[in-house]
């Protein structure tokens, strides 16, 4: 077949950046069948698949783009699901352009192959077309249980239903999927997306349960007891971190977590649900990752007049995807780089009105290799705000650490693994994904869900033998 | 889904249920909260425990109609079911090693302060329990809280009962009194327990108040719960909901509850309830 020449990527329609600000509707509306074969046809086939090298769960990228070419759309599907087990989530919030699409020789002359629209067009026809009945694994008769059903856990709980595991999810919130639930906005994920990956992994014999703490319901120990041969934990990064200055008790002062947790999963911007949200008209948002950015354009979309984003480094230094920055700054977010707020200032009744900031400037490289910022002296001033959300990250939620015996942690409270088979300091207990590392991406907590599962089953075998 | 097994009102404005959660109620302690979920477009809300029977299965609520979620949740009946009901979370109560206490309850506060003042009777202390109501018509729990104290000191605001006054100043009498106490528990409205706390403090006395701050998903994922205690910021989930009354910021922790006054109010909940 011949290769499509073109240099760029084939676009994908999106929302009118005006129109898309004021409703929580999804960007980029996916690739049509024609978009989708005309992209596909810009791949090389590369015979050392530079791309795969780059994908955290060994997607066989040429293979089912391949298949795309030739208008074969859920044998793409079928390719890419026999490593990945959340296609649609993947196609959505992975950062391409670090990883696969980073890689791929396309993108040396000109834009890389658009490996993420093309999963996603996968995924989604799939999705909207697929009748069948997933075939379930034949038992293996070996009981797992995995804590948390993000996406370390699905993927991980995914794989081991493949090979014929009885997997148990246990999640503590009401509804399974962690971060892609309760984090990433709608705009960014659809919640039926999440909530179909999930019936999908259902079909294979996962078995979900919410409304379970694990640490307080039960302990790891009792889910030994149990009869479970096998625990991962892949309980995330859910504590919030504060900016650690004077006046964050203020009200209109409150983590992304919360802000994002009541949109997101108890979805207050909706009419129809009861949890109350604040709609602000001046809103600050500390931080310079994708969760910052998610708050930044939730704040928009409930209606705020002013949203800006205040970053102590650069924007070259953001550790936000260019893709969300440039999503945020076409709906009206304004950025306010080299600042960094040393205090909250709030009205008698105990509102937040503004920030005192300074300037910052870079010095030399640090720990993370990005170049330090300084406090630029004397340079104090305020910026009114009538709400202030801290995105500076969150560390591992201790409930499981601290409930169980023998698991060790680091300084920052993640737990300790093999990073080669995801083993904690206890046998029998793996672990992976943000409680590992504290706050990454989903693909590579999937990534280390994929090897936890491979450990597991060694592991379980290897009892056996 | 978690079915009500039996549900009474203790007062007009006041209500009791007995929900079938098995799991929890193996693990409840006193001074640990519940969240549950009414139905799916329902905010969660964070409820203490009142009682919990590991035999049967069940964990008791008791909860006032104060606000949208709680009014719907009184419209359910026996049989009918809630959608979630997560626990318990938070930290229970220390119940050990203490000699004489006194359990000072305030209103809809005595569903909490029943269980505390049970436990630290089964462990062996000397409880004087003090419940404090507006008036006589909205007592509840007196049986039950007879049951597992010492001494029991009703007290109504307009004195309907014959003993007039708020709970502090019953507890100056029994502070000045003979002996003292080596703890105190306070659990009812925000004044009520900073009011105990301002009288305790002047005595010296260990004094234990029970929080109830706004919270989402009660495992210490969001801060929403974030009080000042001793100069620090802490999760009432996680870290509580109980702390040391003598180190709360008490002018903060009033602000923080009701930063959604407004929002409630413009609830479509609250106004399907005519508030």
């Amino acid at each position: 077949m011949a290769v499509n020449k073109q240099m760029e990527k084939t676009p994908m329609p999106e929302q009118d950046p005006k129109v898309r600000a004021a409703n929580f509707e999804e960007v980029a509306s996916g690739y049509t069948a024609e978009m989708a074969v005309n992209e596909a046809q810009r791949c090389l086939h590369c015979k050392n698949r530079p791309c795969v090298s780059g994908c955290p769960v060994n997607v066989q990228i040429p293979d089912f783009i391949a298949l795309i070419a030739a208008g074969d759309f859920e044998g793409a599907y079928q390719a890419i699901r026999a490593t990945n087990s959340l296609p649609a989530v993947c196609g959505r919030v992975c950062p391409q352009e670090s990883q696969c699409e980073a890689r791929c020789v396309r993108g040396i002359k000109g834009e890389p192959v658009a490996i993420g629209r093309l999963e996603r067009f996968a995924a989604d026809t799939h999705m909207n077309g697929q009748t069948e009945c997933a075939v379930k694994p034949v038992p293996n008769g070996h009981r797992v249980a995995v804590v948390g059903s993000g996406p370390a856990g699905l993927t991980c709980a995914g794989d081991l239903a493949r090979l014929g595991y009885a997997v148990t999810v246990f999640e503590a919130l009401h509804a399974a999927g962690g971060v892609l639930m309760y984090g990433i906005p709608e705009f960014r994920l659809p919640k039926t997306i999440v909530q179909q990956e999930i019936a999908s992994l259902k079909e294979i014999g996962v078995d979900v349960r919410t409304d379970m703490v694990i640490g307080k319901v039960l302990s790891v120990d009792e889910l030994f007891e149990q009869g479970f041969e096998a625990v991962f934990v892949g309980s995330g990064a859910g504590l919030p971190s504060f900016l650690g200055i004077p006046g964050e008790e203020l009200l209109g002062v409150m983590s992304a977590n919360e802000f994002l947790t009541r949109i997101n999963l108890m979805k207050a911007y909706r009419d129809d649900y009861d949890t109350p949200i604040k709609r602000a008209k001046q809103v600050a948002v500390v931080g310079g990752g994708n969760v910052a950015m998610d708050a930044a354009r939730c704040a928009k979309r409930l209606g705020a007049e002013h949203v800006t984003i205040v970053y102590r480094r650069g924007e070259n230094e953001m550790p936000a995807r260019r893709e969300e920055i440039h999503h945020a700054r076409e709906e009206g977010i304004a950025f306010l780089f080299l600042t960094a707020p040393v205090k909250l200032l709030g009205n008698e009744d105990g509102r937040i009105t503004a920030l005192e900031c300074v300037d910052m400037e870079l010095g030399e490289p640090d720990a993370s290799g990005r170049r330090r910022p300084a406090e630029v002296k004397g340079s104090n001033h305020r910026v009114p705000a009538d709400m202030v959300i801290a995105a500076i990250g969150n560390a591992p939620n201790p409930l499981i650490r601290t409930t169980t015996e023998g698991l060790e942690a680091n300084r920052r409270g993640c737990l300790v693994v093999n990073e080669e088979t995801m083993q904690t300091t206890r046998d029998g207990v793996y672990a992976g994904g943000d409680v590992v590392t504290g706050a990454a991406t989903v693909i590579l907590a999937m990534g280390a869900g994929k090897r936890a599962a491979r450990s597991i089953d060694e592991y379980i075998r290897g009892k056996e033998a | 889904m978690y079915t009500i097994l039996h549900k009474r009102p203790l007062n007009p404005s006041v209500t009791l249920m007995e929900i079938d959660a098995p799991l929890v109620a193996r693990k409840a302690r006193a001074g640990q909260f519940i969240i549950l979920r009414v139905n799916e477009t329902g905010e969660r809300i964070p409820l203490t425990i009142a009682d919990h029977d590991s035999e049967k299965g069940t964990v008791t609520i008791i909860f006032q109609k104060v606000g949208g979620t709680t009014f719907l949740l009184d419209t359910l009946e026996e049989g009918d079911a809630l959608l979630d009901f997560v626990g318990p979370l938070g930290r229970a109560t220390e119940t050990e090693g203490y000699r004489r206490v006194a359990v000072v309850g305030g209103g809809v506060g005595c569903a909490i302060a029943y269980p505390e003042a049970k436990a630290l009777h089964g462990a062996g202390a000397q409880v004087d329990m003090i419940a404090g109501f507006r008036n006589k018509d909205i007592v509840m729990l007196e049986e039950e809280m007879g049951a597992v104290s010492d001494r029991l000191f009703v007290m109504t605001d307009d004195g309907s009962n014959g003993n007039k006054g708020f709970v502090t100043v019953k507890l100056k009498k029994l502070l000045e009194a003979e002996g003292g106490y080596d703890l105190v528990i306070a659990i009812g409205p925000l004044p009520m327990m900073r009011a105990v706390a301002e009288l305790t403090r002047g005595y010296g006395v260990k004094t234990i108040v029970s929080m109830n701050p706004i919270m989402i998903d009660g495992t210490g994922m969001c801060g929403g719960c974030r009080l000042t205690v001793g100069g620090e910021v802490k999760f009432a989930c996680v870290d509580g909901p109980e702390f040391d009354a003598h180190q709360v910021d008490w002018d903060s922790a009033v602000k923080r509850l009701g930063q959604y006054k407004e929002e409630e109010h413009d609830c479509r909940l609250m106004k399907r309830f005519g508030k």
